[in-house]
């Protein structure tokens, strides 16, 4: 004899069951995706889904802007192209200069024998909007993959470093601004060449360099500059200044704080660099090779591979 | 107090509007609001309203799909908005039967403590996992999100209000 109750009373697992069920499912992607980065795939299908609508939701800010634009006004239009002008003609020949300079550096190179620095080719973006994110400093900009724009660029604007691009779309991408709590940047002093690592600390304006000794030779209004050990940024970008140095007897690390020098929140557009990071291979583990004949064989097959 | 507010017999809700409604949040979430602090959650306002006013049709399992396609559209850890949605959802299918009871401003003061308390939740999560606390104009968010509940059930509701024909010499 059966004693299942009427369909009309079947109303599935309990509320308490499905929570813990939909709480627990959460909570699992969490760790994966905070901890492991296993969720990627996940992520990049319901983005599929979502696009659609961030596309649509997009629309009434453009259509704002170029109404905006269709009523500025001349004068206005006026003035800013003869500013332009002149920065283009004091950027031309500031960047003519730059020309020789580079020339007779890679001269110089190439009579040392040193590895020439590869040239860097830059997609100019605007920036759309801050991400809605309220615990992270992000922005979205208006070039994504079909442009070229690939994971880990990094992004500067007309003065120094902004940030790094951290996710791309077809069309638009998320530039996570050296400001974020997550980010890092490697950099040298200017002055002395001191090589440190500068963090973002989450608020506006702010950078940190943790882990230098409380005597490191820094000070504060020294100029920070990227290092390019990292093989991501190009060397030499400005970064910071050095704005504020704590050295503080009982910890064995001084606190030095820098204020950006680009306009990291500031700001409409910027140049996504296309950097080709030089495919520097790690040196090789101690292992013990068994038989030294096969060990010779393998070398210069991975360096064919390298060199490519 | 039920006596003098006018009483509507509502026809029975269509799926595809539920389906479209969340869709628009979802869209409206996606909009970059200026002060990005102060735009409320469209998509949590409607996940309430729907585990409210249908809570057989809406649950746990809609508002974690929310979520998840919430949280993979605005890039945040996937999960969050996920976890969060679906205790929302929870509490608002625990206070249906007690929201309805009350007027439509007496409702948004329910909605509020819901909404902030899912707001608490979703910061927990990200101080979990390493952020720091933004500031406390993170709970204005969610104060706002309610004071837009008469309007949000204003509309969510219009599809059920329209009567089924149409007739003009019909006493009610």
């Amino acid at each position: 004899m059966e004693h299942t109750p009427p369909p009309f009373f079947k109303r599935g697992p309990a509320p308490l069951v499905r929570l813990a069920f939909f709480a627990s499912l959460s909570l699992a992607l969490l760790v994966l995706d905070a901890r492991f980065r296993y969720a990627e795939t996940l992520r990049q299908s319901l983005t599929l889904l979502a696009q659609p609508l961030q596309e649509i939701a997009m629309l009434p800010g453009a259509f704002a802007e170029r109404i905006a634009a269709y009523f500025s006004s001349q004068v206005q239009l006026n003035e800013e192209n003869a500013a332009l002008r002149r920065r283009l003609v004091e950027a031309s020949t500031s960047a003519q200069r730059l020309q020789a300079a580079l020339a007779e550096s890679e001269q110089l190179k190439r009579l040392e024998g040193a590895a020439q620095r590869r040239r860097t080719r830059g997609v100019a973006a605007e920036i759309l909007y801050n991400a809605r994110d309220p615990y992270a400093r992000k922005v979205i900009v208006d070039r994504g993959t079909q442009h070229g724009v690939r994971l880990g660029s990094p992004v500067v604007d007309e003065i120094g470093v902004v940030g790094q691009v951290t996710r791309t779309h077809g069309a638009a991408s998320e530039v996570t601004l050296l400001i974020d709590k997550d980010q890092a940047i490697p950099v040298q002093v200017a002055r002395n060449g001191l090589r440190a690592v500068a963090f973002g600390t989450g608020v506006s304006g702010q950078l940190e360099l943790r882990y230098m000794a409380s005597n490191a030779e820094i000070e504060a209004g020294d100029r920070l500059v990227t290092s390019g050990l990292d093989g991501v940024y190009p060397p030499g970008l400005a970064v910071a200044t050095v704005s504020r140095v704590e050295r503080d007897a009982a910890s064995s690390f001084a606190r030095i704080l820098c204020q950006p020098a680009a306009g990291v929140e500031r700001g409409r557009y910027v140049l996504i660099l296309e950097t080709e990071t030089r495919a520097v291979s790690n040196p090789e583990t101690a292992t013990p090779e068994r038989e030294p004949g096969a060990g010779k064989s393998r070398r210069p097959r991975k360096k064919a591979a390298d060199g490519r | 107090m039920g006596a003098e507010r006018p009483q509507y017999i509502l026809q029975p809700v269509r799926v595809g509007w539920i389906v479209a409604s969340f869709a628009v949040s979802l869209m409206l979430n996606f909009v970059p609001w200026q002060p990005a602090a102060l735009a409320p959650d469209f998509v949590a306002m409607t996940l309430a309203f729907w585990c409210v006013r249908q809570p057989r049709l809406v649950g746990l399992g809609a508002g974690w799909f929310m979520g998840l396609l919430n949280d993979a559209g605005s890039g945040v850890l996937l999960g969050q908005h996920a976890l969060v949605y679906a205790l929302l959802a929870f509490g608002a299918i625990t206070l249906s039967r007690r929201i309805l009871w009350f007027s439509v401003w007496a409702q948004a003061l329910h909605v509020a403590v819901l909404l902030v308390l899912a707001q608490a939740i979703g910061l927990l999560v990200r101080v979990a996992a390493g952020a720091e606390f933004p500031g406390w104009s993170l709970f204005a968010a969610p104060l706002i999100g309610a004071a837009l509940w008469p309007a949000l059930s204003f509309v969510l509701l219009v599809p059920q209000r329209r009567p089924v024909e149409v007739d003009e010499t019909r006493p009610i």
